[in-house]
């Protein structure tokens, strides 16, 4: 069976953003005796994945979809790697965001330089995030989840520090309880349908009953909703990740969640027909977790805390325009998804920088940063604003997005409280501002600052968090073409036809 | 058969749902393997009624109609590795803490103590009450 439309030799390619981060992890382990081997190793495969990525989305922007049966198995049977728009916007930003705190990790003297695993883990991070983000089977998606999840579970405890085990430890437990609710979800799915395969699901869920349908919808969410921390089930996140060190906790906040965030927008929209209650439900949660995160925002005192609080808020705001169900809504998603990624990575970056320069991120340890490291402050400044969703910054168009979507929609006590919200949001950006960068220069008690230079940071921290400064710039001026995109990757989303089409072929 | 299965599956979440309540890291791993067995139960059961073999029976027959799906023993083997994987880690993990705290309690965040104890010294009552702050410290610490 003719497994997609197209014949170009693109095809052979769509596995590698999954490949070459695993033979890069087994050779970072071969070479584990030579760092500066290793590092090469890391930096090569993330370039090259950067590269397949961007090739990978030229190709699906003009053709629809890219289309490999693993194993030349042919879908429903086989196990199907499908690039879509989406999918390729999401391939190449995160390994944007990979390859930049890749080379801010090498900068750092910390976890990367003195455990042997570091490299490795992180490509196997790697691979399980682009495996998410391309496969077209439901079971394959379980275990991309787990190849993420087991090199997370690493990464989060590298240290071996006492809060480190103590935070990994519950976030192995609620990852686990999530990924057997996943199992449970896939053996409830297949005894219904007898398939896993996405685009087999997208037609078979047709033929049961809607009550079914819903309870898989929900189960579905809750699954994901773990990972993605959405209102109610986003504790385990503002614990578990500050405790990390400073790279892996950025790669954890930019990223992690969003594979959450992909996989409930393309299971909804793949999967189940959007429906009047779906979209209300998500409505309702994605308020819920706008408000939780900021307000939990407001009563944290350490940096770092600060900002994964408002991941939670900020997945309020992907989720909504989900929940709109239409093609502005969705559009403004993506393109808040695509936005947020750079962003929070940027800031947790700058976090790690504060750190290591003050000797922690508290706010009520640390101040004056301005003056002894503007460096620093300006880098924190433009993402905190971009977050916070001022203009001329991404944030504000991405939010400016899904606000007109959601009027266009007529929802508007979520405009509402996603209007409030953003002002609680640079409430919070503020009070980090005056904690951190303004005020007296007070030094924290006992804790000599590890770098005393007016630069502030060793030259390839700088220059990792800068590129992702520089990326969400680059985001607000192309931001005209990025929302077109985002745009064709709605359209796509809202017509699940054609990706079954271009799965399983014409069906006569 | 497939009823008992069912009923073993809803079983094994009870007790694991139960042991994952617990404070006893112990407990909550030991959970956590029973949840997953009951989910892969789940998957196997989902392959159709229990006791058929998969693809070939024992005398040769491969009439589809007495065989059982061989597809959901295949995920499920799948997934009891994986989930073999993790709570090896879990254990390794729970090992460590042991080390550390010679305890297997879960502790409470730390963060959030000190975020209370905080709003304890400088907050509104805090800065009327002149008493020892260390006292005020302690009852914090023990009713969180």
């Amino acid at each position: 069976m003719a497994a997609g439309v197209m014949t170009t030799g693109i095809q052979g390619v769509v596995a590698l953003p999954i490949v070459l981060p695993l033979l890069g992890a087994a050779s970072g382990v071969v070479f584990g005796a030579w760092r500066q081997v290793q590092r090469a190793i890391t930096l090569v495969t993330l370039v090259s994945v950067l590269g397949v990525s961007i090739a990978l989305l030229i190709e699906a922007d003009s053709t629809g979809y890219v289309v490999q049966s693993a194993g030349g198995w042919a879908a429903p049977l086989g196990i199907v790697l499908v690039v879509d728009r989406l999918a390729g916007i999401m391939l190449v930003v995160s390994a944007i965001v990979l390859l930049a705190v890749a080379v801010y990790a090498i900068g750092q003297a910390g976890e990367e330089r003195q455990r042997v695993a570091f490299h490795p883990l992180y490509l196997v991070l790697a691979a399980g995030v682009s495996a998410s983000f391309i496969t077209g089977d439901l079971f394959n998606l379980f275990v991309a989840f787990e190849m993420m999840l087991a090199a997370s579970y690493v990464l989060i405890t590298l240290g071996g520090r006492p809060d480190q085990i103590r935070s990994g430890m519950s976030y192995v437990v609620i990852s686990l309880v999530a990924s057997t609710l996943f199992i449970s979800a896939l053996a409830l799915l297949y005894a219904a349908t007898g398939t896993v395969n996405m685009a087999d699901l997208s037609q078979r869920l047709g033929e049961v009953s809607p009550e079914l349908r819903t309870g898989f919808s929900l189960l579905l969410l809750v699954v994901f909703g773990i990972k993605a921390g959405l209102f109610p089930l986003f504790f385990w996140l503002p614990d578990s990740y500050p405790t990390a060190s400073g790279p892996v906790t950025a790669i954890f906040a930019g990223l992690l969640t969003k594979v959450g965030v992909y996989a409930i927008i393309r299971t909804q929209t793949l999967l189940f027909e959007p429906g009047e209650t779906m979209g209300t439900v998500l409505l309702w949660v994605a308020g819920a977790t706008m408000v939780v995160g900021v307000i939990g925002a407001i009563a944290q005192d350490d940096m770092k805390r600060i900002l994964a609080f408002h991941i939670i808020s900020q997945i309020g705001y992907m989720i909504l325009g989900l929940g709109l169900f239409t093609v502005a809504g969705i559009a403004g998603a993506v393109f808040y998804v695509i936005h947020h990624i750079v962003v929070k990575t940027a800031l947790f970056l700058v976090a790690g920088l504060v750190d290591r320069r003050a000797g922690s991120a508290r706010l009520s340890e640390v101040g004056g940063l301005v003056r002894s490291a503007p460096v620093i402050s300006a880098l924190f400044l433009i993402p905190a604003l971009s977050l916070a969703g001022l203009p001329p910054f991404s944030g504000f168009l991405a939010k400016f997005a899904l606000v007109d979507a959601g009027i266009e929609g007529r929802s508007w006590w979520i405009v509402a409280t996603s209007l409030v919200v953003g002002l609680f949001t640079l409430f919070s950006m503020t009070k980090i501002w005056t904690g951190v960068f303004w005020g007296e220069a007070d030094e924290a008690p006992g804790r000599e600052p590890v770098v005393t230079d007016r630069l502030g940071s060793p030259l390839l921290m700088l220059v990792g968090t800068l590129a992702l400064v520089g990326v969400s710039i680059a985001f607000s001026i192309a931001a005209g073409s990025l929302y077109e995109l985002s745009e064709r990757a709605a359209e796509d989303l809202l017509d699940p036809g054609r990706y079954v089409v271009a799965v399983l072929g014409e069906r006569p | 058969m497939t009823v008992l299965l069912a009923a073993v599956t809803a079983l094994l979440f009870a007790c694991g749902a139960w042991l994952l309540m617990q404070r006893r890291l112990t407990r909550i791993i030991i959970g956590i393997g029973l949840l997953g067995h009951g989910a892969n139960l789940l998957l196997v059961t989902a392959g159709g009624k229990a006791g058929r073999p998969p693809i070939v029976a024992s005398d040769g027959s491969t009439d589809l109609a007495t065989l059982s799906d061989p597809l959901p023993q295949a995920l499920a083997l799948t997934a009891i590795v994986i989930t073999f994987g993790v709570t090896a880690f879990l254990l390794a993990l729970g090992y460590r803490s042991w080390q550390i705290t010679s305890d297997d309690m879960v502790e409470d965040d730390l963060e959030d103590r000190f975020l209370e104890r905080r709003r304890a010294i400088d907050g509104p009552e805090g800065a009327v009450d002149d008493g020892d702050p260390t006292t005020s410290e302690l009852e914090v610490g023990e009713g969180s």
